[in-house]
């Protein structure tokens, strides 16, 4: 029998999600470059499931009994290695080395480097068609134990592979596939809704035969409870449509679609502080989240 | 006997596809990893014998390719081995950066068969004359390309593809043509073979353009010229040493393919002369251009890619470089 610990307490996974978000900040200073907002919205659900929801071993990441985690948007690969790293899939200290020559932390995530990435992903609109190739081969073995999540953006939403993919889910009742939607509202160029109107995803993806839960993805607990409920689905594939914050965790990056593709200290955006100084405060916002969120209530 | 490894007598006509077909149905039978994945195209790729044989190891996608690939590289990674098959104008032509990201650089063994490649499809038109898919196909890092000559070798393609642990790319034409090898006739993924031996020329052909190749040798035969069929049915990696062999003997190349000269056979050998043993040489295929509608032997006749044509421009060649007169 393989696997992780699993029962942590809501708070030592709260605190592992802020962890997983200084290691961002510091992993993007670091590199010089990088998506901030994105991981940083994705930080409460990575931890959610590397250290409650996914059946994983880091020391065995081809543990052939394993839950498959797919990153569509594989620009928000930051959050992964943070999450990997905290559970053990190689040191700590290797996390630096992202985006660096040499490194297995690619820019975007690349399977043949690092063991436990399931796929290489990057160009979006991809990984929700893998997600489902892995789920139609699961289903063939009978493997009715095992799990494919696949984590994807709104913004790729725009893009047609996706929609192909989550016709084929519906069509073979893919109900060992459970789809996780990052729907932070922002991508490139600007807000999803003024780039390419997506709502209503909700009716959308129930209209194309999925079961969908919609959750605040910020919140571990609510998060939790909807992997759950997702599992108890059988006959229909599950949309997790999980809303977060693009920035998450830090002031001045929150629901600025200015920050999806920019590290922090590279570059000065106006209204948002110094270069010099946007590291600094990232940290200190962060290394004091339960104060500042105290200060807020007084 | 110069010919080698060729059947005799009056030959049967088949399309290269339903090699494919067989094949598939073969490997299906070995392997049973083997999975099946179409789009809306099953009965003209030919892979409806495997999706009666096995229908819960076929899986249907619809009008949709970049799923066809992407859905593939799902399965490769849970141990299956999925043959992804369309037409050529479409998968390879419609999804080569799901094929380059999920595929290529992922490493995963998909195995992805275009049919209805080459100017031979005939009435359908330029839209669906698929002569891009060699050059697209090898310019991807771990890819394997093929093109067999005939239905026969197609069967045998697919099955080796099946056995392989790279991702590869197969294109396979819709017009019967003749079955000139046999079951005895060899081969193996990354080797060339000598079809004719030939001490004048070297004519390099993949695909179809084989057969074409050796009618040409024989017509040439008859004009005292001595021509050499190095027949390439694997592109890449490509067997440079049997080609350099070839034309250290014979001083002249001409390539043919159904496809772009350019980043086809054309280019793939001009390179390996280029590096190692710069020779006078033609490339014959689609130069630069699109194909229309039409019969298929008026088309072929219309591009200059029949076996008078290959014979011409031999002809011409060895005179030019020679100074000989046939």
């Amino acid at each position: 029998m393989g696997g992780t610990r699993k029962d942590y307490s809501l708070e030592e996974l709260e605190k592992m999600a802020n962890d997983i978000r200084v290691d961002i900040i510091k992993m993007l200073e670091h590199a010089g470059s990088g998506h901030s907002a994105g991981p940083l919205g994705l930080a409460d659900i990575f931890a959610a499931l590397y250290f409650h929801v996914l059946k994983h071993d880091p020391k065995k990441p081809d543990w052939n009994e394993r839950d498959i985690l797919i990153l569509s948007n594989g620009h928000c690969v930051p959050v992964r290695y943070a999450a990997m790293a905290e559970a053990g899939y190689f040191p700590h200290a290797e996390l630096i080395t992202l985006r660096k020559l040499g490194s297995r932390l690619q820019g975007h995530p690349e399977r043949k480097r690092l063991p436990g990435l399931e796929t290489t992903s990057g160009p979006l609109g991809s990984g929700l068609s893998q997600a489902v190739g892995m789920a139609l081969a699961l289903k063939m073995d009978k493997a009715d134990h095992r799990w494919v999540y696949v984590v994807t953006s709104d913004g790729e939403h725009d893009s047609g592979n996706t929609w192909e993919g989550v016709m084929l889910a519906a069509k073979y009742k893919l109900s060992n596939l459970i789809a996780i939607l990052d729907r932070n509202n922002i991508q490139i160029d600007g807000p999803t809704e003024t780039v390419m109107p997506l709502e209503s995803l909700k009716a959308k993806y129930e209209a194309f035969g999925w079961h969908v839960i919609e959750t605040d993805g910020n919140n571990i607990e609510a998060f939790i409870d909807a992997c759950d409920m997702a599992k108890a689905i059988t006959e229909r594939p599950v949309m997790i449509i999980a809303n977060t914050v693009p920035g998450k965790g830090v002031d001045f990056m929150e629901y600025d679609f200015r920050w999806h593709g920019v590290p922090p200290g590279k570059q000065d955006i106006p209204g948002d502080p110094p270069k010099e100084e946007q590291v600094k405060k990232a940290l200190a916002e962060l290394r004091t989240l339960g104060g500042r969120i105290r200060s807020e209530h007084q | 006997m110069i010919e080698m490894h060729l059947a005799t007598g009056k030959l049967a006509e088949e399309p290269i596809r339903k090699g494919f077909g067989r094949g598939l149905l073969a490997a299906g039978k070995k392997l049973p990893n083997v999975v099946g994945v179409c789009a809306d195209l099953t009965e003209s790729t030919q892979m409806y014998m495997f999706a009666d044989a096995f229908p819960e190891r076929f899986i249907e996608v619809g009008v949709a390719e970049q799923n066809l690939v992407t859905v593939g590289t799902g399965l490769a990674a849970l141990g299956k081995i999925p043959f992804v098959s369309s037409y050529a104008a479409f998968s390879p032509g419609r999804n080569w950066e799901q094929i380059r990201t999920t595929i290529c650089l992922n490493d995963r063994p998909v195995k992805i068969v275009g049919s209805h490649a080459g100017i031979s499809v005939g009435p359908d038109g330029a839209t669906h004359q698929m002569l891009e898919d060699l050059a697209l196909m090898r310019a991807l890092p771990n890819m394997v390309v093929i093109a067999p000559a005939d239905s026969i070798e197609a069967e045998k393609a697919t099955l080796a593809m099946a056995q392989d642990k790279r991702p590869n790319y197969m294109r396979v034409a819709r017009e019967a043509t003749p079955v000139f090898t046999t079951a005895k006739t060899p081969f193996k993924i990354g080797s060339a073979y000598i079809f004719r031996e030939g001490s004048d020329i070297s004519l390099i052909a993949t695909g179809t353009m084989t057969y074409q190749a050796v009618e040409a040798a024989k017509l040439l035969a008859t004009h005292g010229v001595k021509a050499e069929v190095v027949h390439v049915p694997t592109l890449k990696p490509l067997d440079s040493q049997t080609i350099i062999n070839s034309v250290a003997k014979t001083k002249h190349a001409i390539t043919i393919e159904e496809a772009q000269i350019n980043g086809g056979l054309g280019s793939a050998v001009a390179e390996v002369l280029g590096e190692n043993l710069p020779s006078p040489m033609v490339r014959m295929g689609m130069r630069d251009h699109f194909g229309e509608s039409g019969e298929p032997e008026e088309l072929l006749e219309h591009f200059g890619l029949t076996a008078i044509h290959i014979a011409r421009a031999a002809q011409t060649m060895l005179a030019d470089h020679t100074g000989h007169k046939h």
